[in-house]
C-alpha cells in the first residue's frame, strides 16, 4: 500500500471512480448473463461487460501506471484493441452455432423464430 | 517501394505495436520493429492474395467512423443496462431483422461486422448467401426500419466511402 500514498488525490478519486463504473457495469453484465431468459437476449449482458466495462478498467489501468512510474504507459490500448478485434468474433460464431443447433433440434421455445427469418424445417 | 512494403498502413500499426509492447524507444527496438514491419507483411503477402491488402481510401472518414461508434457503444451499454437492471413488464422486444446490404468489399465487412457486434444490444449473425442480407439479433426492437435506416448510412455509407478506390480497382467496370 505504500505506493498508493505517493498518488495524488485527483487521480485517486478519478481511478476510483473509474474502477466502481467498470466493476458495476462488469456486475450488471453478469446479471444480465443470469436473469435474462432465453439465450438470445443473454448474449447481449457480456457485451457490455466487453465494451464498456473492461474499458473502465484499462483506462484506470493506465491512469494508474502512468501517474505512479511519472511517464506515459499505453500498452493497455494493445489490450483495448485486440478484445474489440476478438469479441465481436466470439460472439457470431456462438450466436450462429446457437441458431443452427435450435433449428435442427426444433426447439420451439428458444426464440429462433422471433423476427420470422429462420423456420423450422418441417414447415416449409 | 510497392514491392518491398506492400502495405504501408499494416507496416506501421505493427512498428507501433512492437514498440508498444516494449515500452521503450531504444534504437535497438526501433531496427527490430522496423524489421518486423517490413517482413511480416512480405511474408504474410500469400495469404492476402485473393483480395490483396485493403487500401484506406479516406482515412478521416475511418477516423470519424471510429469517434461516432465509441459514441454509439458507451449509448447502447447504458440503455442495455437499464434494460437488465429494469427490465420491461411485459418483457424486451428480441428479434432477429433482416438488413440489405451494398457493401460487397471483405474488408469493409468485417469492419461493419466489429462495430456491430461491438455496440451491445445487436450481434451480427450471417450474411445469407444468395441475397446478400445481413442477419441482425437485435436486444429490444422498436422499429426494425429505424434499423435498416441507421445501420445503411450511419455505418454502411462511410465504410463504402473508406474502401471504395479498392472496390473500384478489383472490379473494374
Amino acid at each position: 500500500m505504500n505506493e498508493m500514498e505517493t498518488i495524488p488525490l485527483w487521480a485517486a478519486a478519478l481511478l476510483v471512480s473509474l474502477l466502481i463504473l467498470g466493476g458495476s457495469i462488469i456486475l450488471i453484465g453478469a446479471l444480465g448473463l443470469m436473469r435474462l431468459p432465453d439465450f438470445y437476449q443473454r448474449i447481449h449482458g457480456p457485451a457490455i461487460t466487453v465494451t464498456l466495462g473492461a474499458g473502465c478498467v484499462l483506462i484506470a489501468s493506465m491512469l494508474y501506471f502512468t501517474v505512479l512510474q511519472s511517464r506515459l504507459v499505453l500498452h493497455e490500448l494493445l489490450i483495448t484493441v485486440f478484445v474489440l478485434m476478438t469479441a465481436p468474433i466470439v460472439s457470431m460464431l456462438i450466436i450462429r452455432a446457437a441458431v443452427y443447433r435450435d433449428l435442427r433440434a426444433r426447439k420451439r421455445d428458444s426464440g429462433v423464430e422471433s423476427g420470422g427469418i429462420y423456420r423450422f424445417p418441417e414447415q416449409e | 517501394m510497392k514491392r518491398w512494403l506492400p502495405s504501408s498502413l499494416l507496416s506501421g500499426m505493427l512498428f507501433v505495436l512492437w514498440l508498444l509492447l516494449n515500452q521503450s524507444l531504444d534504437p535497438a527496438h526501433l531496427l527490430l520493429g522496423t524489421v518486423l514491419a517490413v517482413v511480416a507483411p512480405l511474408l504474410a503477402r500469400t495469404l492476402m492474395q485473393p483480395i490483396g491488402y485493403p487500401r484506406l481510401a479516406k482515412p478521416i472518414i475511418l477516423i470519424r467512423l471510429l469517434g461516432m461508434a465509441l459514441v454509439e457503444i458507451v449509448h447502447s451499454a447504458i440503455t442495455v443496462s437499464r434494460l437488465i437492471l429494469f427490465p420491461k413488464p411485459d418483457g424486451m422486444n428480441s428479434q432477429f431483422i433482416k438488413i440489405p446490404l451494398d457493401l460487397r468489399n471483405p474488408y469493409g465487412l468485417a469492419l461493419l461486422s466489429c462495430l456491430i457486434n461491438s455496440t451491445p444490444g445487436t450481434v451480427w449473425v450471417e450474411i445469407l448467401p444468395n441475397r446478400h442480407e445481413l442477419v441482425l439479433h437485435v436486444f429490444d426492437l422498436h422499429s426494425e426500419q429505424w434499423w435498416v435506416d441507421t445501420i445503411k448510412t450511419r455505418y454502411e455509407k462511410p465504410i463504402i466511402d473508406i474502401f471504395h478506390e479498392e472496390v473500384h480497382k478489383e472490379n473494374p467496370p
